[in-house]
């Protein structure tokens, strides 16, 4: 079973229960203020969104919540969490993923289709993955920085780099390669009439977790 | 109760591009002269206790600034 957290400002938990939904799995939802995930949880859904409104910075104090604490020990045992845009600057703040989420170099929200490289093959989530996925990116705090050295940089946005990210990373994983994160929005690439199926790869790899 | 205030600016070198903005629209506005714009937050923190000082830099640390891309300073003012 996947759980997707749903914190005050989520915006796209019930996309991400769709998304799980049309890979076969079953999706339930946790709520920030839970001490636990739910019973039998097996991997987790941090959604996109403005949590918090996005006050102080995107996913900050969404990252100090009391659902962080079973979030933090889901990873650290192993079990596999997938951030999406917002959640993916959860993570970020959290500390379970390298780096943060700034401002894009435009200053502009850019909602869009990308093209995407997947540069690593190597996690839960990648293993069964094209070398190219077309997802939709809508953001306005997407640029990853981060030292691309010692990061696990699982997505590129490639030449093209839309957000101003540092090495173009649309998505990181971390050591393990158990807890990922990227901006584009997977769950919106999940039936043909979105216009892509790419994003159904992720959302497989939980259900199958 | 004392008043502390936090000021939390983006590092020396980390890219700001709301300042350059703010900077672009103020060359466009005709003022000249300026090297450089860099934004950041002042909070104004009303605290209790004996080492005001002390506990607004902890909740820096904790939440306030993300040390990866922002500095803070703290000042007491009374």
């Amino acid at each position: 079973m996947v759980a997707v957290v749903r914190f005050p400002g989520s915006l796209d938990h019930e996309s991400a229960v769709r998304a799980v939904q049309a890979t076969g799995g079953f999706a339930t939802y946790a709520w920030h203020a839970d001490a636990e995930l739910p019973a039998g949880t097996r991997g987790v859904v941090l959604p996109g969104g403005f949590s918090y409104g996005d006050h102080l910075r995107p996913g900050a104090i969404a990252s100090r919540s009391p659902i962080m604490g079973a979030v933090r020990r889901h990873a650290e045992a192993g079990g596999l969490i997938l951030g999406i845009c917002n959640g993916f600057q959860v993570l970020c703040e959290a500390g379970l993923l390298p780096g943060v989420l700034r401002t894009n170099a435009t200053t502009s929200f850019v909602c869009r289709q990308v093209e995407l490289e997947v540069l690593d093959h190597d996690t839960p989530f990648t293993r069964g993955l094209g070398d190219e996925l077309s997802i939709p990116i809508k953001n306005h705090d997407g640029a990853w920085f981060g030292d691309p050295a010692t990061a696990r940089i699982v997505f590129s946005y490639g030449a093209e780099n839309p957000l101003g990210s540092v090495a173009s990373a649309a998505g990181v994983a971390n050591a393990q390669g158990n807890v990922l994160g990227l901006m584009p929005h997977p769950e919106e690439a999940v039936d043909r009439l979105l216009g892509s199926t790419d994003g159904l790869g992720l959302f497989d790899a939980l259900v199958r977790a | 109760m004392t008043r502390v205030v936090v000021t939390v600016m983006p590092r020396e070198g980390v890219l700001d591009p709301q300042g350059q903005a703010v900077q672009g629209a103020l060359a466009r506005l005709g003022f000249a002269g300026i090297h450089d714009v860099r934004l950041g937050r002042r909070i104004e923190l009303e605290l209790d206790g004996p080492d005001p000082e002390g506990a607004a830099r902890q909740m820096c640390e904790t939440l306030l600034a993300n040390p990866l891309i922002e500095d803070f300073t703290v000042t007491v003012e009374g």
